[in-house]
This record gives structure tokens, sequence and C-alpha cells, in this order.
């Protein structure tokens, strides 16, 4: 495994921005470091490292939906625009912030659709279910951002 | 991000979870990378070597758990400041000798006696480590020192009085030399 560092340097800014976009700003620092801690703590024992970007926003979306279980019913902050996403996301007023109001699943895979450009398998990783609920709740999630930009 | 980046470092301190610190650090000679681990400098890598092969090398031989974390190396960095103007004579900085074993660890820690301003032959380190007829062995090991300057294998000379080698380049070695007031 190259030195964690490296994994610092290539891919901090995106896990923020990812996380900003999963939680709101307010509560990203603390996602990011629950995200990186448990790399760090994962890291001797990790078997493959050739999607160590896919492996780092696994966690971090598993950290963001963890803490939106924790906050349970508590009014959800509205989401940042993601600053640094892999493929431009779509232009348009406030489109990421009615992702943020989407339900935490469909949020979750819209972001890490088009915020992180993650394939299906990959979303459905991070989402800990089968690629058809990833795809279905990707699916509602855009459906609903039509319907409420209509 | 950066304050983000400083608690992350902080916490990883504090949960054991910071298994190589490093930091670079510049010196009259260039830039030198600095690594310490929670029980001391561990490397030290001359101007002239990759500094991303020597963290790779880290992260294959201790931990993959490779951070940038001056902080960690403030101590260090302070102490090399003084002996690069003369105002050092002794290092006074924990150590981590587990990337050398066996003869060449005895080797080195012969080598880290030696005083100030003076020098030793490759014959006296080779007896020093316990087999005076492994003269070349002495060679290699102040060759793969981990941390040189601090463990100073530039005072390690051939009996002749010639310089022999050095990881930094001779001109290093004859500068350090000269610094303290050998040459």
């Amino acid at each position: 495994m190259p030195p964690f560092q490296t994994l610092i340097d290539e891919h901090a800014a995106e896990v923020m921005g990812v996380l900003r976009g999963a939680v709101g700003r307010t509560d990203a620092d603390d996602c990011f470091q629950e995200t990186f801690l448990a790399a760090l703590r994962a890291y001797p024992k990790l078997k493959d490292g050739s999607n160590l970007r896919g492996w780092l926003l696994t966690i971090a979306h598993r950290k963001a939906i963890d803490h939106h279980r924790a906050n349970g019913r508590r009014a959800v902050p509205v989401a940042e625009v993601i600053e640094v996403a892999v493929s431009d996301p779509e232009p348009g007023d406030g489109i990421w912030e009615k992702v943020g109001a989407l339900p935490p699943k469909q949020r979750a895979a819209v972001a890490l659709r088009y915020g992180s450009d993650l394939p299906h398998a990959e979303i459905a990783a991070a989402l800990g279910c089968s690629p058809e609920a990833a795809r279905r709740s990707l699916h509602e999630g855009i459906k609903r951002l039509r319907k409420e930009l209509a | 991000m950066k304050a983000s980046l400083e608690r992350l470092v902080d916490r990883a301190s504090d949960e054991g979870l910071l298994d190589v610190a490093y930091a670079t650090f510049d010196s009259p000679f260039g830039p030198l990378l600095l690594a310490a681990t929670p029980r001391g400098l561990v490397k030290l890598s001359l101007p002239g070597h990759d500094p991303e092969e020597a963290l790779d090398d880290l992260a294959t031989r201790i931990s993959p758990r490779v951070l940038e974390a001056p902080a960690r190396l403030d101590e260090a960095r302070r102490e090399l400041d003084l002996y690069f103007e003369g105002k050092l004579t002794e290092f006074d900085l924990p150590l981590d000798w587990q990337l050398s074993r066996d003869f060449r660890r005895r080797a080195l820690r012969a080598i880290d006696r030696i005083p100030y301003g003076k020098t030793r032959n490759y014959t006296e380190i080779a007896r020093s480590a316990g087999n005076e007829r492994a003269v070349r062995a002495a060679g290699t090991a102040c060759g793969a020192n981990p941390i040189p300057i601090v463990v100073p294998c530039h005072r390690v000379l051939r009996s002749s009085g010639a310089l022999g080698g050095y990881g930094g380049g001779l001109p290093m070695k004859e500068a350090l030399l000269e610094l303290e007031g050998i040459r």
C-alpha cells in the first residue's frame, strides 16, 4: 500500500466535497474525521489497493448515512454545493440544495452518481444495498428533483 | 481544509494511528526528509534521494500509516538548524533503530558514539561492532545508515585518511567535516 498521506493528498478535497453535499457544511468536518480515522484504522489490513478512491468514498457515505441515522428525525441541514466533482454537476440554481433536501438514501445515491461519478455497483456498496436498490434510489431521487424543478 | 487535516493528524496520533510522521527540512545542502515513529527518529533522507521512494520504503517496512505531521518533528528540525549553524555538537533526540539489524545496528550504534569533531576509520567501527575483520560490512553499514547526520557516519574515514563514501555525495561529507572543524 502507498503511504496513507497519498490518499489524503489525492482524495481529501473530494471526500470533503461529497460530505458537504451529503450532510451539510456544519457536520461535514466531523464525518470527514470519522471517515479518515476509520480508513486509517483499516488501512494496514486492506487487501486490494486498486480502487482507493472508491474505498474512501464508500466509507464517507457510510459515515454520512450513520450521521443521518444518529440524527433521526432532526431537521436535515441544507447541503452545500459540492466543491470538487469528477464530472461537472449539472449547472442550475440551487440544484444541490434540492439534492440535500432529498431523503438520505436518494440524496446519497444522487450525490454519489453525479457528484462523485461512481458506477451503480459502487453506489450499492456505499449504501449497503443491492445494485437494483441503488438504481431505484437514484431513479426516485432524480424523479423527485425533476418534479421539484419543473 | 488545513484545519481539518491538522485535526485529523492530532486525532490519529491520540488514537495510536500515526505510525510514521514525516516532514521536510530545508538544510544548507538541500531538502531533507525526516520521519519519526512514536519511538523516535527513524529516517533522515539526504538531498539527492527521492523522498517519495523513501516514504514508500517506510510504508512497506514499518507501516503504511504514514502521515505528513511536521509538528511531530519540531525538535529534530530545531536541533538540525542549530547543528548546521555550528551551535550544536550533540543531538539529543530519541532514535528508532528498527530499520537496521544485527551487525549493521551495532556498527551504527558505534558510529553514534563518535564525538563531534572526531573521526574513526572503518576498521575501528568493525571492531566496536564485534568483528574486526568485517571492514567491508562496516562500510556497508555506513552506506545503509537510515539516519545520517544525526548518526554521524560522515565521521568515518578510510584508515588512509581518504574520505571513503557518502550517501549525500563526497562534497557534503567534506563540508560536514569542515563544519565540525576536522578539515
